[in-house]
């Protein structure tokens, strides 16, 4: 059979095609549970870093033990039991017309689009009670949006902590939202005073000599859009479109 | 043994797919910033090269001409999508730096280039050899890149901080030009020419002269 015939064209495309797709498929089937393996095991990793939890050379599996995950209703911010935490992709919902809502421009400060109706929200609790819980955020930066957590101390107002884990900003200006020092800045800052949210991160350093330096934040040098969207995202997250109620909740313990 | 030492050896210097060919410039630039993903990129890209050539070439004698790039586009998008999918279950931390640019290994000219131009008509042995020595020379340019953008970009090398960065209060002003796109140009820019002074024979014929004025009121 000569190499230029139509017969053995297909049947080198045909035999290619089958040989390569199982290659790759099988690839891709053995290879799946490590890969989920991994993708859960770094969201734990970056919640547990976002509330300074994060401990080096532990498993971070028994690090996680101490977090229990919840889902929050964001219309009534109380937790519901609708889905089951373990089985619900928030990424997904909140492209989902029937588990989101459609923000207008006037709310939607994070320029998030849609919303989710439901929330994970991850709780630490002690012997004590509440330790800290770590909230999910989301908002748009310069380039594209950015995903991470910001965490509350006890008393639901101070700053445990705060951290993304996917972003494009861009690496040297924006990129320093992963800044180590920076993000240690939010740390002990107060989101509110009394019932309205205060937390700012202004342009340029904070002058701790002068009022309400307490809830003030270091802009990012060089990085003005990133620094607004950070602002704008963190005031959505906390604000009363998104967890203020379960905060609210939380602290009559009506959650 | 010496030709297999030639196909490895010369695409580092002599015949440099970046430097010498102009090609896989845009992961270049891409994934430079720090030495860690540079190398992750080039044994990924090496790998890809090495086996996509071998695999073409073992079929050779049976691609039909009129979809033979076709065919090696079909191996060379299999052998990418296995690499990803390796790294994405055993190096996540740096599968996720990398993103897309595993995947766009498949359009990478170096890997495209070497399929149809060597693979295609020398035997499998010989062909896997220069999939790697095309790799190597890829994998050069990208770990020098690497290596000065991350230092002075980030003061550190393989991810050690070498330069106290002025941002956590060292003494170092890092230069935010070097984790941009831009510097890699300019970097690969240099290291075109420093190669063009060691090795003379790459550099080009001008495409023209520019001769004499030869107007005769202009000419002294």
């Amino acid at each position: 059979m000569a190499n230029e015939s139509v017969s053995k064209t297909f049947t080198v495309a045909l035999t290619l095609c089958i040989v390569c797709a199982v290659v790759v498929s099988s690839a891709a089937v053995f290879l799946r549970p490590a890969q989920e393996a991994n993708k859960l095991l770094d969201l734990k990793t970056n919640i547990l870093a976002s509330a300074g939890l994060l401990e080096e050379g532990v498993d971070v599996e028994t690090q996680f033990e101490k977090i229990s995950v919840k889902l929050v209703d964001m219309d009534t911010g109380r937790y519901t039991d609708a889905i089951d935490p373990a089985n619900y992709d928030q990424r997904k919902a909140s492209a989902d017309p029937a588990l989101s809502v459609a923000l207008g421009a006037d709310d939607d400060i994070a320029k998030i689009k849609r919303r989710a109706n439901y929330s994970k929200v991850y709780v630490v609790e002690n012997e004590l009670g509440l330790e800290k819980v770590i909230l999910p955020i989301k908002g748009y930066g310069l380039w594209s949006t950015l995903y991470g957590f910001i965490a509350l101390e006890s008393d639901l107002k101070t700053v445990a902590g705060i951290g993304f884990y996917e972003h494009t900003e861009t690496p040297g200006l924006g990129g320093e939202v992963d800044n180590p020092k920076w993000k240690s800045s939010w740390i002990g800052k107060q989101a509110y005073s009394g019932d309205s949210y205060v937390l700012e991160v202004i342009k340029g350093k904070v002058d701790p000599s002068r009022g309400g330096a307490e809830s003030k934040i270091d802009g990012l040098a060089g990085a003005t859009l990133t620094t607004k969207g950070v602002d704008n995202l963190v005031r959505y997250w906390l604000g009363n479109q998104g967890f203020k109620p379960f905060i609210e909740n939380l602290k009559t313990g009506e959650a | 043994m010496s030709k297999t030492k030639d196909i490895l050896l010369e695409p580092i210097a002599s015949n440099n797919p970046i430097a010498l060919q102009i090609l896989g410039i845009c992961s270049a630039l891409a994934v430079t910033t720090s030495m860690k993903v540079a190398f992750v990129m080039c044994l990924a890209l090496t790998i890809v090269s090495a086996f996509s050539n071998l695999f073409v070439s073992l079929i050779r004698h049976h691609i039909p001409n009129s979809i033979r790039i076709i065919v090696q586009m079909t191996i060379i998008a299999s052998m990418v999508i296995m690499v990803d999918q390796v790294l994405k279950a055993v190096a996540y931390d740096i599968s996720k730096q990398l993103s897309v640019f595993v995947g766009l290994i498949i359009t990478n000219c170096i890997v495209m280039g070497r399929c149809e131009a060597f693979a295609m008509k020398n035997p499998p042995l010989p062909s896997f050899f220069d999939g790697i020595g095309n790799g190597l020379g890829y994998s050069v340019i990208l770990m020098l890149l690497a290596f000065i953008r991350e230092l002075f970009g980030a003061g550190k090398i393989w991810g050690v901080q070498v330069l106290p960065v002025s941002t956590e209060g060292g003494w170092y002003i890092a230069n935010g030009m070097m984790l941009m796109p831009p510097s890699a140009f300019f970097l690969i820019g240099l290291f075109i020419w420093a190669l063009r002074v060691w090795k003379t024979e790459q550099v080009e014929k001008p495409d023209f002269k520019i001769t004499a004025n030869s107007r005769k009121s202009e000419v002294a």
